[in-house]
């Protein structure tokens, strides 16, 4: 191991800090037990307690919930779909257009996808709720699960579809029962990603958004507008804690399948001479 | 109590179980398979060889069902199958990466075809546990690809496209993967599975040993086009090109002018101040053409002293000695500056033998010994 240099340790401190000071300050004050925010007054769990009491977070947590889980599965079914046809589908007519298209989303300002969603469902008339947050998370964090799975599919070898056909499957059987179950975990990493990008959008929601219909977000948002408080603190400090563990469980999964996968190809070399 | 010879293809009654008339296939441009006619028999062990490109690959995916061709009639056991899905085939193919499903276990694997039919469960276990027996897995049935070792693997491979009891089974460089040792050892394992199950095998490869080995006959390939089809002896010792004679083994040519001399005996010209060399040939050349003398250096005598009743002997010096262990390949030198490779197996140890680098010596052949080539 080379020694890190003061310069290194440094640096490393410096952007540690930069990313992960305020959450944590907004962490350890969800834990005072003062009503002022600024004023550490010792420890206590009061403010979770409360936040359990409070029925307006309780619904907009469950309205997240709902919009999460919805637009995050619709999201990976079409994301899916699309990452298959981008790199199955050869060089049909129009295909760069197609993965450029998919891609957009990912760099497109965040205010100019909620308004152009919001004059679309005021277009055709459909009352704002639930239902048009979720086609709208579902709209941005698709892209998203169409690049994790693409870049799983480019790897995969695609004797192993050809084979299942020339053992008798119909196409749809061998994409169901041999290239599912192999890119599942890729899957999984984006539907995590989907769920976690859902889970904290703000503005998008906020433009596509209905009166019956507060997400988590805007809630914390506009009760911060009326002053900090501990309740909101401890609300944040539990989506920080679903959001990690939604991600690192992700980066697990994938990381502990190329893993496995490679001790236990050692064993069968190993077992072989 | 003689043996019968397995030879349908001498047969005029036999029916070909597959046969190819006039196939083309074109990828854009690029003709990967040029107006291909070609019968396979029944219980053939039939070995596509050639180089990388020559279109093996694209025939045996063609009969697959993965390409369909552009022109020309593909038929299976009388039936035309050009434009069949490859899941409605009676033919199943073996991967040269083995494409074993990872997420599922070995007997699974090897199940994973016949769960596709309408057989019921008890018949399948019976089945895979038949395959498992014959490929010597039994004792790895429950472990996942990733845990078998690489011969395991490819037994695996070979069990589940065994298992659905194809007409045809067809085998991508299927030893391709497996150190040399294992190879050899595999392909006598393939033969007595081809024999034991009386499956038709179709196997390509770029390993002419492995061809040579494990086929009834062999078709040699390049640019699309098949350019003999014989058996492995018909293919070594009596070539019909010069490319075939070059692809298969290690060959002396030496090009002349050729003469008749009558009852299938030539005399080719082929230095000038040196004695014609005598050859024989099925195959008629006229007087004044161009031909090709190809002879094997294991049929070519290396001597110090002239051999007394050679048709063909000619002097030169030994330019290099390539010494394989078993075999001894003398490059010898002739005055006009040609190179004739001898091969002599080393029946004695080496401080017995007598000739070597610079010695001058005499290389000898009988007039049967090669074969007369036109190009």
């Amino acid at each position: 191991m080379k020694r890190a240099s003061w310069f290194n340790v440094t640096s490393l401190t410096l952007g540690f800090a930069f990313l992960y000071l305020p959450m944590v300050l907004l962490v350890i004050y969800s834990f005072n037990s003062s009503k002022l925010v600024t004023v550490w007054a010792g420890f206590s769990t009061q403010w979770y307690g409360e936040l359990m009491q409070n029925e307006a977070f309780l619904d907009a947590a469950l309205v997240t919930l709902k919009v999460a889980i919805a637009s995050s599965t619709l999201a990976t079914i079409l994301g899916t779909m699309a990452a298959y046809v981008l790199v199955r589908g050869g060089r049909f007519t129009g295909r760069t257009l197609f993965s450029g298209m998919i891609y957009a989303p990912l760099v497109m300002p965040e205010v100019i996808t909620g308004l152009s969603l919001l004059l679309l469902f005021i277009g055709i008339g459909l009352d704002r709720g639930v239902l048009t947050i979720v086609l709208a998370h579902t709209t941005f964090s698709m892209c998203y699960v169409s690049v994790v799975v693409s870049s799983r599919l480019v790897s995969f070898d695609r004797s192993l579809e050809e084979a299942a056909l020339d053992l008798g499957c119909s196409a749809f059987d061998a994409f169901r029962l041999v290239t599912l179950p192999i890119i599942a975990p890729a899957v999984i990493s984006g539907w995590l990603l989907a769920f976690t990008l859902s889970l904290d959008d703000l503005v998008i929601a906020s433009f596509t958004t209905g009166p019956s219909s507060t997400t988590l977000p805007i809630k914390i948002w506009s009760a911060v507008r009326l002053g900090v408080s501990p309740e909101i603190n401890a609300l944040s400090t539990l989506m920080i804690g679903i959001v990690t563990v939604g991600v690192i469980s992700a980066s697990l999964i994938s990381k502990r399948n190329a893993v496995k996968a490679q001790q236990d190809m050692q064993a069968a070399e190993r077992g072989a001479t | 109590m003689s043996q019968k010879i397995f030879a349908p293809w001498d047969d005029p009654n036999e029916k070909p179980l597959i046969r190819f008339e006039n196939v083309t296939k074109k990828f854009g441009d690029f003709t990967a398979i040029d107006d291909l006619t070609l019968n396979i028999y029944e219980k053939e062990f039939f070995a596509l060889l050639g180089p990388s490109g020559c279109g093996k690959t694209t025939m045996m995916r063609m009969l697959a069902g993965f390409e369909n061709p552009t022109s020309g009639k593909m038929e299976l056991s009388g039936k035309n199958i050009a434009g069949i899905p490859p899941n409605k085939r009676a033919v199943n193919m073996m991967f040269q990466s083995y494409a074993l499903f990872p997420h599922l276990s070995v007997w699974e694997n090897i199940a994973f075809g016949l769960k596709r039919g309408d057989m019921d469960k008890r018949a399948i276990a019976a089945r895979v546990e038949e395959m498992l027996k014959l490929t010597r897995l039994s004792k790895f049935a429950g472990r996942k690809p990733h845990q078998i070792s690489g011969g395991q693997r490819q037994r695996v491979a070979l069990a589940r496209s065994l298992a659905k009891a194809p007409k045809l089974l067809l085998l991508d460089e299927p030893l391709g993967a497996l150190d040399k040792k294992l190879r050899q050892d595999t392909q006598f394992e393939l033969m007595d599975i081809q024999e034991g199950t009386g499956t038709t095998f179709v196997i390509v490869t770029h390993d002419q040993e492995e061809a040579m080995t494990v086929a009834s006959r062999v078709a040699v390939m390049d640019e699309g086009r098949i350019i003999q089809v014989a058996t492995p002896d018909g293919i070594y010792e009596a070539p019909n090109s010069v490319y075939v004679a070059d692809f298969i083994g290690d060959v002396n040519i030496i090009e002349g002018i050729a003469k008749p001399a009558g009852e299938g005996t030539y005399r080719l010209n082929w230095a000038e101040n040196e004695m014609p060399f005598v050859a024989t040939s099925d195959v008629p050349f006229s007087d004044g053409q161009t031909a090709h003398l190809a002879i094997r250096p294991e049929k070519i005598l290396i001597t110090p002293d002239k051999p007394e009743d050679a048709n063909n002997a000619v002097r030169g010096s030994v330019l290099d000695i390539a010494y394989l262990g078993n075999l001894s390949t003398y490059y010898v030198q002739l005055a006009g500056g040609q190179i004739i490779k001898a091969q002599t197996a080393n029946t004695r140890r080496l401080s017995r033998r007598s000739i070597t680098w610079e010695d001058k010596v005499w290389v000898s052949w009988s007039a049967t010994a090669g074969v007369l080539l036109a190009q």
